[in-house]
């Protein structure tokens, strides 16, 4: 039985050591075979939401380097969300999204919609082959359905490497079409919510369409370094506007909220992203992984984003890979946290917190242990939390209160890997 | 377009830069699987999900992820 052992490792070094002369990167999942990966997330909110996504992909390496890959995904979906309205000094009562039913918000407290519950299920399919000794093409298709919405999409990347495998250029190209119908129709952006219940709605169903381009450069800088730059634009036309989300109307003076408009933004938004990541493998075998994202797009937002690993090899079995991630972000040009009463609307306005000025902080770490040659178990625990600034001035009222109360989530994800 | 025009560049400049990469038999240290650019997919991939629904910018990595309504 001690036999055993040493001999796979030797397959397994061997076969590494074969894949590294052949390919670009040569990882290890470049030796034919099967790859089953799979994972359970837990994500909750304090006092909003909480989801359940479990996922598993399924990886085909063939021996002539063509691979295919499967991947499945569920999520469920529970809790509360904001609705975007301001928090007001008397109490306040929403009609729910579906026109069905009513719920009151206390005075003092944020605005959340309780009824939020859904389930998600997707389906990918990605098929990456050699056209030839230096360039690759992948494929793929995807599928993601909800209660009362559906993605379907499709994209393709073109790899071809230069500079003895050293320098690996891609070209690529999403696609995909989004519909919803939302539970109670379609509201029209920035109608009053006391309007009757026809006047409104402006229909069932909307969609939307997403158009990706990304082109990226990786390079190999030494023995023990490797980087990657990309450059990203993303065209997006059609229903961007949130359904479910409203503002407040608040007098100019006093601040206190006499009504409520839903949600409405622009019909196309034109986003690019400039992408940095770095790996380093240290003498000791450990690895930093660095990466910085700027983003920005016409709607005014503008973001950095800075992820950093250390993945601390504790042994040849275990690791620990401590995480930290800092986003910020500057709003939307359109956002507000609430309008006045009785001036003008703007053409596009939300108070949806996803579009405020905020920062963003994960914190934890990721535990690894290798079970044998062929199988891993990893769980990874973190915090995020959100931070919001003020944007403009609060009116009367709103000085007491905070506009952008802090969200705070614990991330627990657990997965298990196996190869054949 | 200036920031565009930098990134080509930077990419012309590490295309043509012979001094960068290795010899074939120089990678043993960057095949393993813990040095490759994405090293969890599935872990990158849930966290695409979780970003996009709380954030307003998504991508960059890859392709921008969403295909939800997520509210």
């Amino acid at each position: 039985m001690q036999l055993k052992q040493p001999k796979g490792k030797i397959n397994n070094l061997l076969a590494v050591a074969a894949c590294s002369l052949l390919n670009q990167t040569g990882s290890a999942q470049e030796v034919p075979g099967w790859y089953i990966d799979s994972a359970v997330l837990g994500y909750s909110e304090k006092d909003r939401v909480d989801a359940i996504e479990p996922v598993v992909s399924a990886t085909r390496v063939f021996e002539d380097g063509r691979k295919l890959n499967l991947t499945f995904v569920a999520d469920s979906l529970t809790g509360a969300s904001p609705n975007g309205a301001t928090i007001s000094n008397a109490p306040q009562t929403f009609t729910r999204p579906s026109g069905l039913g009513i719920y009151t918000t206390e005075a003092g407290d944020l605005p959340l919609d309780d009824t939020f519950k859904d389930s998600r299920t997707a389906l990918s399919a990605q098929y990456d082959f050699p056209l030839n000794r230096l360039t690759r093409l992948s494929t793929g298709l995807s599928y993601s359905d909800e209660y009362d919405y559906t993605s379907v999409g499709f994209n393709a990347t073109l790899a071809r490497d230069f500079n003895l495998k050293n320098t690996t250029l891609s070209v690529g190209f999403a696609f995909a079409n989004d519909t919803m119908d939302p539970e109670g129709g379609i509201p029209v952006p920035l109608a009053s919510t006391a309007l009757p219940w026809n006047q409104q709605r402006q229909g069932d169903e909307e969609d939307k369409t997403v158009l990706d381009f990304l082109v990226g450069v990786t390079q190999v800088i030494n023995r023990q370094t490797l980087m990657q730059f990309n450059y990203s634009y993303s065209q997006q036309d059609g229903y961007l506007t949130e359904p479910f989300k409203l503002l407040s109307l608040v007098d100019g003076t006093t601040g206190e909220t006499s009504g409520y408009v839903y949600d409405s933004r622009p019909d196309t938004r034109e986003k690019h992203s400039l992408y940095w990541k770095t790996k380093y493998s240290r003498d000791n075998g450990d690895i930093i992984d660095v990466s910085y994202r700027y983003l920005w797009d016409d709607w005014d937002i503008a973001s950095h984003t800075i992820d950093g690993r250390y993945r601390w090899n504790v042994s040849d079995k275990f690791y620990v890979e401590p995480h930290i991630r800092y986003y910020n972000q500057q709003e939307a040009g359109f956002f507000a946290h609430s309008l006045v009463a009785g001036q003008a609307l703007p053409i596009d306005a939300s108070a949806d917190y996803r579009l405020g000025a905020f920062n963003g902080v994960t914190i934890g770490s990721k535990f690894g242990y290798r079970l044998n040659d062929r199988s891993e178990i990893n769980v990874r625990v973190e915090a995020y939390e959100q931070q919001g600034d003020t944007v403009g001035n609060p009116i009367g009222v709103q000085n007491n209160y905070d506009m952008f109360p802090d969200l705070e989530a614990t991330i627990i994800q657990i997965g298990y890997s196996y190869r054949f | 377009m200036r920031k565009i025009l930098s990134v080509f560049c930077m990419c012309l400049t590490l295309g043509a830069c012979s001094q960068l990469g290795v010899q074939p038999w120089e990678r043993g240290i960057l095949a393993q699987e813990d040095m490759q650019l994405v090293s969890d997919p599935l872990e990158a991939r849930l966290d695409d999900h979780i970003y996009f629904s709380k954030e307003a910018s998504s991508g960059g990595a890859s392709f921008g992820g969403g295909g939800c309504g997520c509210n």
